[in-house]
């Protein structure tokens, strides 16, 4: 058999396209996403100069820093918040994606572009909307002044609260999409095979709606969690300094305060969370690829 | 539903149903709260900062807006920044996309597992990170350093939403048009391209909007280059200028109408998948 | 005949899966060649690499006497008709059809033209601006054919083109496929996995097995004259014994089987003491209710089936084998749980070579039970 001579073959042009098509993104994730983070990691374990230079010198200070007082106290209270937000999220998320997804209303599809329209906005400028409604002479003073329910103006900026507040406007169409996209898959029949079994629409929920939505649940709430700790703006703007969580610390690390180490340590902190978060997310049967669309 | 329906839905079935049409009212409220806020003080004839009583109804803050040239310049930045992010991450998105579903190579789950990383971690990270390389790189930050994360932030987007329209994709009709006698190119173009194209404006979409927005990862590689959340960011210390409220204003309308005028049409297939 | 595509010692491995092995294969002009064999037997894979899909590992394929190795699928002369139709979803089905005219850069008008007649053709006249999604599953099916077709290729592979579609609608499109190809005396290399199919439509049919054509025939010869034991077993409803070949007298052989002797028409190439396999068609199988000159098996009735024209008698050996025997309805039979003696014309049966392949299946079989 001559299998030897038919063997040599010309450079295959699927060869050629591949390289081509998946060459692009490989750049672009390898030398802005990888090494990136490889050199943050890298960058943790070294400290500083009098002159705030990063030097070679290895470390592990920076990892000692982290368990300061002071810090942990902010490292629970941004788990605290991104934690209420979640919850809130889910707690006002849930019903109203279960009504758009299942109205038999004609506009359907307007109520849901209408939940993605504010997105539009500069998220900056909302928070800002936000602190112009609640300031101390804002809006809602003025209402609550004019209609005689307090004598004075009630400060209701520069707390956790209005930090969550926040929180919650700014993530919660990241709970409300995934949501929606899964209770719209629900079948309708299943919920008529749950009461014709003899399920009242209580335990009919919790029996078939929920089970059949959580995917939903969990994508959205590991989308509000995790970018929570990091939105340190809404913190800075509607918390003023009074809620500050690890966002707002490795933010100051490398504008104001210039120790790039620690606030790299800091960061590696905030990645190792979030790969727990993913860890758990894919233990509940989370699918990844919920999480891009 | 028609009306001789709802006549007849039961005294209880009427009161969930505006129950919950009131719950939704409320959640819309909470949405275009802050909204309301801005386009109300675009109008706010008040020089006092920030701006919460009304003091009467002006345009002034747009025709102050035509003299703010550091406003303008930042917004067209921002534009700029957009479009061009938009078209590199779609490109090498769809690409990158279609490549990987075609092709079985090595290091293909490493690219993968790198895919998700901009999509879960917290933009901050991504903003530390590209900072402290572009520094070690030398790198002036400007122009270049903002195409470069946008772009990378963005490819996963356009990456999956690509993707999503691929798990239906039979590649036999690939075959099909190279047998019928076209080319690698033709078909890509003729075949590949338009049967994905849903997926790719969505990623498109995605990409653009994620640019718009983007304030945290700006944040760390902008250098002299400010983009208008960054220009607005500047200003909230001492109050935003009502002009950068009449701006957003002009933003919003200019959406809104694009979101009417397309109604979904942007999503809207000729044909449907069987 | 003129030999348009020719296969020649050609192989395809996929890493350690021998999928085609050493195939030589010549098929003439016109001719309505199908390709036979349960999933996985390789029949998809020579076809896909008659249409460049796939590379031969080795060998070499001729179309019209040319070495098409170096050619893209779109230089090659040959179109092909995909299992799942292909159909583009986003142009028209006038567009879908006009694609490989409009990629020859036929001109506009004689696009038109031709596209009409084809669509007349196919009855698809009046489609013309539908999407596929649009259509039935059989409207696709015409679709598919003519897209394919309209580019006047010399040969048209058709992967499984009825295999989606409901029996009633199969049968009437096998009919048409045959019909079309007589009209445009267009070579067809037919894959399918149904039997009944490739003998209703096929000049020739390779039955193909774990990557190997066993037979090459008309559909009587396949049919009448199995050349292996899968051949027989595959094609058809057929009645196997393995025995010993005990005697040959004047062309008859006589073989002892584990539940007695048989006799059956003995080609020159089988000899005494040969392990062989006689394979007799339900339809040739006779029983008697005494025993008959040279067969000593003994039965016993077990069951009747009535399946219209004709009733299947289910007849089983001592060692507990079944077999089957097909009578034309309406003839007095013996009652079940009676004995009987099965028989049959020596002529009406098929002597088959005991390959050791097949021994090693059969070894493998009884070990895997």
């Amino acid at each position: 058999m001559d299998i030897e001579r038919t063997q040599k073959r010309r450079i295959r042009p699927d060869t050629l396209s591949a390289i081509l098509m998946v060459g692009p993104v490989t750049l672009v994730m390898v030398l802005l996403v990888a090494i990136p983070l490889i050199y943050v990691a890298a960058m943790s374990f070294c400290s500083i100069d009098e002159f705030y230079n990063v030097t070679s010198d290895l470390t592990m200070d920076n990892y000692v820093r982290l368990m300061d007082a002071d810090y942990m106290r902010i490292y629970a209270r941004s788990l605290f918040i991104a934690f209420v937000t979640t919850i809130l999220c889910i707690l006002i998320g849930y019903p109203f994606s279960y009504i758009i997804a299942r109205t038999k209303s004609r506009r359907k599809k307007v109520l849901y572009m209408l939940v993605i329209i504010p997105f539009w906005t500069n998220s900056l400028i909302r928070i800002y909307g936000w602190r112009s409604f609640l300031g101390t002479n804002g809006w809602l003073n003025s209402l609550i002044i004019a209609l005689h329910i307090t004598d004075g103006p009630i400060d209701m900026l520069y707390r956790n609260g209005t930090t969550i507040l926040g929180m919650v406007y700014c993530l919660i169409p990241f709970m409300i999409l995934p949501l929606y996209t899964a209770i719209e898959k629900l079948d309708a029949s299943l919920l008529e095979a749950s009461y014709d079994l003899g399920a009242h629409p209580a335990r009919t929920f919790l029996e078939v709606i929920l089970p059949l939505t959580s995917g939903g649940i969990f994508s959205g709430s590991l989308m509000v969690f995790i970018p929570c700790l990091g939105y340190f703006f809404v913190s800075d703007i509607l918390g003023g300094g009074n809620s500050d969580m690890i966002g707002n610390l490795i933010e100051r690390q490398f504008q104001s305060g210039n120790n790039w180490p620690l606030g790299a340590a800091l960061s590696i902190v905030l990645i190792l969370l979030t790969l727990i978060l993913v860890k758990i997310y894919q233990r509940l049967g989370g699918d990844m690829d919920a999480l891009g669309v | 539903m028609p009306w001789g329906y709802e006549a007849m839905m039961t005294r209880k079935e009427k009161n969930k149903r505006i129950c919950m049409a009131i719950y939704c009212a409320v959640v819309y409220l909470f949405l275009f709260l802050p909204i309301a806020v801005i386009v109300v003080n675009s109008f706010n004839a008040t020089n006092t900062k920030p701006y919460m009583s009304w003091k009467g109804f002006t345009f002034d803050w747009y025709v102050k807006l035509w003299s703010n040239g550091s406003l303008l310049e930042a917004f067209g930045t921002t534009v700029l920044l957009a479009v061009i992010s938009t078209i590199l991450s779609t490109m090498i998105g769809t690409l990158g996309a279609i490549g990987m579903y075609k092709y079985r190579f090595r290091g293909k789950t490493l690219i993968d597992g790198l895919l998700y990383i901009p999509v879960v971690i917290p933009e901050i990270v991504l903003g530390i990170s590209l900072l402290t390389i572009f520094a070690k790189a030398d790198i002036p930050r400007g122009m270049l350093t903002l195409v470069l994360a946008h772009v990378s932030f963005c490819i996963p987007f356009v990456i999956f939403n690509v993707r999503a329209r691929l798990s239906g994709y039979d590649l036999s009709i690939e075959e099909a048009s190279m047998d019928l006698g076209a080319g690698r190119l033709r078909t890509f173009f003729e075949i590949t391209i338009p049967v994905l194209m849903p997926g790719i404006t969505g990623g498109a979409l995605l990409a653009f909007t994620l640019s718009i927005d983007d304030v945290i990862i700006s944040y760390f590689v902008y250098g002299q280059t400010k983009t208008y959340p960054l220009k607005v960011m500047e200003s909230v210390k001492s109050g935003v200028a009502p002009d950068v409220n009449a701006l957003s204003t002009l933003i919003l309308i200019v959406t809104a109408v694009f979101v009417v005028l397309t109604q979904g049409d942007l999503f809207h297939r000729k044909y449907t998948e069987t | 005949m003129k030999n348009i595509v020719e296969i020649e010692g050609v192989n395809k491995i996929y890493g350690t899966n021998h999928v085609v092995r050493n195939m030589n294969l010549s098929v003439g002009e016109g001719e309505f060649l199908t390709l036979l064999g349960s999933s996985g037997c390789g029949k998809t894979t020579t076809l896909r690499m008659i249409a460049g899909f796939e590379e031969p590992t080795s060998g070499s394929i001729r179309v019209e006497g040319e070495p098409i190795e170096e050619k893209e699928p779109y230089e090659r002369n040959v179109n092909t008709v995909f299992q799942s139709y292909a159909l583009f979803p986003h142009k028209t089905i006038y567009d879908n059809i006009a694609y490989g005219l409009k990629m020859k850069k036929v001109p506009k008008a004689e696009i038109k033209e031709r596209v009409a007649e084809m669509m007349e053709m196919v009855q698809l006249g009046g489609f013309e601006k539908r999407y596929p999604s649009q259509l039935s599953g059989g409207q696709k099916q015409r679709v598919a054919i003519a897209r394919a077709l309209i580019n006047r290729p010399r040969v048209l592979l058709l992967d499984e083109p009825l295999g989606a579609l409901d029996l009633k609608l199969r049968k009437q499109m096998q009919i048409e496929l045959k019909r079309l190809q007589k009209k445009l005396n267009i070579t067809f290399i037919y894959v399918t996995h149904d039997q009944e199919e490739a003998l209703t439509m096929s000049d020739r049919i390779a039955v193909m097995h774990d990557g190997v054509i066993d037979q090459l025939g008309t559909p009587t010869e396949i049919y009448e004259h199995p050349a292996t034991r899968f051949v027989a077993t595959f094609i058809g409803e057929t009645n196997t014994y393995d025995g010993c070949i005990s005697s040959i007298t004047d062309g008859v052989a006589v073989m002892t089987l584990e539940n007695g002797i048989v006799s059956v028409a003995c080609p020159d190439d089988f000899s005494i003491l040969e392990y062989a396999t006689v394979s007799v068609r339900p339809e040739k199988m006779r029983f008697s209710s005494s025993p008959v000159e040279g067969f000593g098996l003994q039965a016993q009735v077990k069951d009747y089936i009535y399946v219209g024209s004709v009733l299947k008698c289910i007849v089983s050996l001592p060692n507990g084998n079944e077999l089957k025997i097909e009578r034309l309805a309406g003839q007095e039979l013996p009652p079940v749980g009676s004995r009987c003696y099965p028989y049959w014309i020596p002529s009406d049966a098929v002597l088959i070579h005991n390959e050791s392949h097949y021994i090693f299946e059969a070894l493998n079989d009884i070990r895997l039970a």
